[in-house]
């Protein structure tokens, strides 16, 4: 081998061992260093600094600073996370250096508002996002139905969510259901059939997977609410009747007041327990029911969603 | 045009090349195919937004990389290798000289552009399966961002025809970063008083305003860019470019080459 191909060789060789040894150490250091090399830190949380220091390039750091945010809810999401501080600094300074970026004020209030660990249970802040979305892009129905969304599901303020569906109604190109929920707002604002209108026109009007699992969830959690509510209620008619509980779905049927087996929206039986409740027999998979739950049952810390069919 | 002119600006281009100048295309078809790929993984609906802004930042960015460390050469560097005198013992003008420099290094960086646009359509072409009749606007953004190359192209010739080329690299970027604040230096202007408010309308209207000139965003939107808008910026662009074309001429004309 001549010499100038032996030090080639040896150089190349002492590279690749250099390299991959650096990046064992590091791997080493950080089990010995554990949580010390990633911090949850905003540096600059200024979004007015940020767009002054952006130099015109504004649009290419809100993308940067919506995909930190969804890292971050994620990441704190996944583990079930009771605190979200950053979450709302994050999606006001993407929304600050862009705000026609629409997807940051429709899935933005979707992580802020709902309570942990669904959310991070801040719907003050995710209204204000979402005024501030409709000030900047005031043609958009879907940023007044997300408004409307959060007044009616977070803060139960059926009047303002009626003036949200009511503005947007009023925008062209506006999806029809939006006079019909403000007009529904004013007269069964509390009915269950009002939260699946809204939770429909939610797994309808949007593309994303998570977000349709998550309303596909809260739809199949009403039903289940509404099966419970109707089945006790059949329940009791029957010691109403009778004087003593039924032992099962049978005796109802045996009473005619039932036909067929009742399943949940999976496909599951209900169970009828011996003090006379209806609970669904796999909870896990039915997250966001309010009724119908085992006795004794304590929720998974992140709610698990099925695909959204 | 002079056929001198030609010459020049074209021997300008070949040096440019051959000094792998275009090798900032592999970066940039790297960094282009990588968020293609990668953003849909780790965001939610933003691919299309990304593949646009992160082109055009791209390509407004290296381009003018490139418009500053080679812009701050070309005089410099024919001096330093004494190649300069062999041009200028010739029949060849000093302004045909710094003018044909100039079109040279702005036929190499729209020759850049042009390859980078493409990788963008291509990017774009990938995350979004079809064209949208409104990313023709994209082009308009890219036009705009040839003419701030023209402008700084301008600037750091005007700056290397009597400094350094480290120092002018310095002028250059920090007039185009002053540039980009340009509207608030207006702004700061009309809060002050006396001398002091024509002084800073006058720095406010003499530095270059890159602001007008960047359309990034509101493209990625598919908003639609004026027609005024248009005709202004290359009109502002073109003259600018001039006024400082001209300044390196004057100064360039006075210098002592012995």
């Amino acid at each position: 081998m001549k010499s100038s191909a032996r030090i080639t060789a040896i150089a190349s060789i002492v590279l690749v061992v250099c390299m991959m040894s650096t990046v064992l150490l590091l791997r080493k250091l950080d089990q010995l260093r554990t949580g010390s090399t990633v911090e949850e830190v905003l540096y600059i949380s200024s979004p007015t600094v940020l767009k002054r220091i952006s130099l015109g390039y504004g649009g290419l750091l809100a993308d940067v600073y919506w995909t930190r945010a969804v890292q971050y809810f994620g990441s704190k999401h996944h583990n079930g996370a009771q605190h979200y501080e950053l979450l709302a600094p994050l999606l006001e300074i993407t929304t600050r250096l862009d705000p026609q970026l629409l997807v940051a004020y429709e899935y933005g209030a979707n992580f802020l508002a709902p309570k942990p660990p669904d959310g991070a249970g801040m719907p003050r802040r995710a209204i204000e996002l979402a005024e501030y979305g409709i000030r900047n892009n005031p043609n958009e129905w879907k940023l007044y139905y997300q408004l409307g969304f959060i007044h009616y599901m977070e803060l139960r303020d059926y009047a303002a969510a009626a003036d949200a569906f009511a503005r947007g109604s009023g925008v062209p190109n506006a999806h029809p259901w939006l006079k019909l929920m403000a007009a529904q707002m004013a007269e069964h604002a509390g009915d269950i059939q009002t939260a699946r209108m809204l939770w429909t026109t939610m797994y309808q009007s949007t593309q994303d997977r998570s977000i349709r699992a998550n309303a596909a969830a809260h739809l199949r959690a009403l039903q289940v609410d509404e099966d419970v509510l109707v089945l006790e209620r059949l329940v009791n008619i029957y010691r109403g009747k009778t004087g003593r509980l039924p032992e099962s779905f049978s005796t109802l049927q045996a009473a005619s007041l039932l036909r067929g087996n009742p399943a949940d929206p999976l496909g599951h039986p209900y169970r009828l327990t011996p003090d006379g409740h209806v609970v669904v027999r796999n909870p896990d998979a039915l997250p966001f029911i309010k009724k119908g739950m085992p006795p004794g049952y304590v929720p998974p810390v992140a709610p698990k969603l099925l695909p959204s069919d | 045009m002079s056929m001198r002119i030609v010459h020049i600006a074209s021997n300008t281009f070949r040096e440019a090349v051959r000094d792998r100048v275009l090798y900032n295309l592999i970066a940039f078809a790297l960094l282009m195919s990588g968020a293609a790929i990668l953003v849909g993984q780790i965001s939610i609906d933003i691919e299309r937004l990304v593949v646009i802004n992160l082109g055009l930042t791209a390509v407004s960015l290296f381009g003018l990389v490139i418009a500053i460390f080679i812009g701050i050469g070309l005089v410099s560097k024919e001096i330093d290798k004494r190649t300069l005198y062999t041009v200028l013992s010739r029949p060849v003008r000093r302004w045909e000289f710094i003018v044909g420099k100039f079109l040279g290094l702005a036929g190499t960086l729209v020759v850049n552009t042009v390859c980078m646009a493409i990788g963008v359509f291509a990017a774009l072409l990938y995350v979004s399966h079809h064209f949208q009749k409104a990313d023709g606007w994209l082009l308009v953004a890219l036009y705009f961002i040839i003419l701030q190359f023209l402008i700084i192209t301008a600037l750091a010739l005007l700056f290397s025809s009597f400094s350094s080329p480290l120092l002018s690299a310095v002028f250059a970027f920090a007039l185009f970063v002053i540039g980009c604040f340009a509207e608030d230096l207006r702004g700061f202007a009309g809060m002050t008083q006396g001398i002091t408010r024509w002084l800073a309308t006058g720095t406010a209207y003499l530095v270059p305003n890159f602001s007008a000139l960047n359309v990034i965003s509101s493209v990625a939107h598919q908003q639609p860019v004026s027609g005024q808008l248009i005709v202004y910026n290359t009109a502002y662009a073109l003259i600018y470019a001039a006024m400082a074309l001209s300044g390196a001429v004057l100064v360039f004309e006075r210098r002592n080459l012995k």
